[in-house]
């Protein structure tokens, strides 16, 4: 490919990812967090942040709630009556009072599922309108406000941080307390170069669907719509010849293909910690001091274990590559199913939320006994940075668990051709001419975004699990948490090692 | 060589970029107002005492000679382990010897009692 596409490419995907982390993943984490930290303590969460609307509006939406309401009750009424008349005229056909064609079958089934989706819009508008409403109930001049859920609350935090006074210490290191934040956002974006994010996308064959290394196209398999998976599987070998082999314009979604993987995540992330030590020690106080060596000692502890928790996958997938590595789970079995990596993946998983420095490790910035740790004496949008750091991280972290025990973008019945159903069965509607099969065929860029999307849904999932492991835990005391890298992580990361390299070994 | 690490390039200075904006923002936007009881260290409202660099723990030292120690015991093993399987047994019988030496390292830390932190 020509350098200009390269880098044209390589910047697109680089904005994705940027765009996907601190535009989706940080908002859903902070929004998350506060919401469930609300909910344990019995307040109604992030509401605050919200969007003024003036009486005349809310005026209006208080006059359309009849209207909305008939809406919703006709909607879902009449597609009862839909579904009612047509059993009526179905039952009917069955005991042969009366003839019932299939063309007036799949007008009614459409008219219902047209009426429902309709009925669950309204609903959704009525909902809207009468918390509106509901809202400007207690203002003395009648205006409300939209809350959308406390969605708002990121963007409120994002903005008020930036509004913030920007606080330097005068007796500290200035050049150091500026340098601290920044050193933690680089490095944390940057190891997201290794990370894959979806399988190989083929530009020049986006509408052709995609088998075996060739692009058919859709006239091809127009025949082969409700063909069941073996007839589908024949039928795709007589006709490979006639397709066009893919590769001339392939687009790994990645933003760089390393040969050395793994070892450049981790030489890249293993440097945040420069961030939180030159921040407690430039901070001139005794906190951020005592903040920044915990966290210096923890993290560097902890990347150790991580390091060594993963090299059974390593020995096991044969690579250091990501992608490949998900290539091999797909064509096997995901890692987690594989014992030695089961008990690998539970050693990554303590080790990970440990290096990013999240409770039940969250030593450094313990506020019971540090203040804020490293952190004390930030402010503004220089606080914000170093959580972005740590959200980001804690994206990747659970990005890299996804591929390398998650099997990444794969899921189940999911190939490059579309979807195809275990067992073989064709399925007829009843009454109409509709046909579903077993194998559903998918255009290439369908494909691609449903593995994009499948990756990125492990990817909140983890990140969830993670949260919850956040508000449910105590802290740990700082020498239990040394003991358990260097004497439980570690010595078990080793023999884990050994094990699967004499699994391997005696089965080949 | 340099198209395939050329993406990383970008990605540095697209983060830089990121990174240094952020900085800037909150620099330039942000109130100035200076008091000098703003000014002082933050110790939940007391007057801080003495210099703030504080001497600490030696374990802190003796953790961060660890892991240099083990940080380049994990480096080996990156590229033996996706060797793995070429070099069979061979290749396992001399890692294990280095891993063993390296388990008794860590022993011999742990027994002289690098890795306590109670006392």
């Amino acid at each position: 490919m020509e350098m200009s596409t390269l880098i044209l490419a390589a910047l697109a995907k680089i904005l994705f990812i940027i765009a996907i982390v601190v535009g989706v993943f940080a908002p859903l984490l902070v929004w998350a967090e506060r919401r469930q930290s609300a909910m344990i303590q019995d307040r109604v969460g992030p509401v605050r942040a919200h969007i003024p609307v003036p009486k005349s509006v809310v005026d209006f939406a208080n006059s359309t709630l009849g209207l909305l309401r008939l809406g919703v009750v006709g909607c879902f009424g009449l597609a009862g009556i839909t579904l009612l008349y047509f059993g009526i005229r179905a039952g009917g056909s069955a005991i042969g009072l009366w003839e019932f064609s299939t063309d007036y079958a799949e007008a009614l089934i459409l008219m219902f599922i047209g009426l429902g989706v309709l009925g669950f819009f309204s609903s959704l508008g009525y909902k809207a309108h009468s918390a509106l409403v509901d809202s400007a109930r207690h203002t003395k001049d009648g205006s409300g406000k939209i809350t959308v859920l406390g969605l708002l609350h990121p963007v409120a935090d994002a903005l008020k941080m930036i509004f913030k006074e920007d606080f330097v210490p005068p007796k500290g290191d200035k050049l150091l307390h500026g340098l601290a934040p920044i050193v933690t956002v680089i490095p944390a974006i940057v190891a997201f170069a290794v990370i894959p994010f979806g399988d190989i996308m083929h530009l020049d064959h986006l509408g052709a669907v995609t088998l075996a290394g060739h692009a058919f196209d859709w006239e091809t398999f127009e025949l082969a719509r409700t063909m069941s998976g073996s007839e589908f599987a024949a039928f795709a070998d007589a006709n490979i010849a006639s397709a066009a082999t893919l590769g001339a314009e392939a687009i790994p979604l990645q933003i760089a293909s390393l040969d050395v993987g793994v070892l450049f995540l981790f030489a890249v992330a293993s440097t945040g910690v420069i961030g939180a030590a030159i921040g407690g020690y430039a901070s001139d106080n005794k906190y951020s001091l005592m903040g920044g060596i915990r966290a210096a000692s923890q993290m560097v502890s902890y990347e150790v274990a991580l390091g060594l928790t993963i090299v059974p996958c390593f020995m096991l997938y044969d690579s250091l590559r990501l992608e490949e590595m998900v290539a091999w789970q797909m064509e096997h079995v995901w890692g987690i199913f594989v014992p030695m990596l089961t008990f690998g993946s539970i050693l990554y998983s303590f080790a990970a939320i440990a290096e990013t420095k999240r409770v039940p490790f969250d030593l450094p910035e313990g506020e019971s006994e540090l203040v804020g740790g490293y952190l004390t004496e930030y402010s503004g949008l220089k606080f914000g940075m170093f959580f972005t750091g740590e959200f980001v991280e804690v994206a990747a972290l659970a990005m890299i668990f996804v591929a390398l025990f998650l099997g990444g973008w794969d899921a189940p019945f999911l190939y490059s051709y579309g979807l195809n159903l275990p067992f073989d069965w064709t399925l007829t509607i009843p009454m109409t001419s509709w046909e579903i099969g077993d194998t559903i065929l998918l255009s290439h860029w369908v494909v691609v975004l449903l593995q994009v999307g499948i990756f990125l849904v492990k990817t909140v999932l983890l990140i969830w699990a993670q949260l919850m492991i956040r508000w449910s835990l105590p802290r740990f005391r700082y020498d239990q948490i040394m003991a358990l890298c260097w004497k439980g992580l570690l010595p078990l990361a080793l023999v884990n090692i050994l094990i699967t390299g004499v699994i391997l070994l005696i089965m080949g | 060589m340099f198209a395939i690490y050329l993406p990383v390039l970008l990605l540095i200075i697209v983060a830089t970029l990121v990174a240094v904006g952020m900085f800037t923002g909150t620099s330039v936007a942000g109130p100035k107002n200076p008091t000098p009881e703003k000014m002082l260290p933050y110790e939940s409202g007391s007057n801080t005492t003495g210099a703030s660099h504080l001497r600490q723990s030696v374990k802190f030292y003796l953790t961060a000679i660890l892991f240099v120690v083990f940080d380049i015991e994990a480096v080996f093993l990156y590229p033996w382990s996706s060797l793995f399987r070429d070099l069979g047994w061979f290749g396992f019988v001399e890692m294990l010897a280095f891993l063993v030496i390296l388990g008794t390292t860590l022993l011999y830390a742990w027994k002289k009692g690098a890795l306590e932190w109670e006392t």
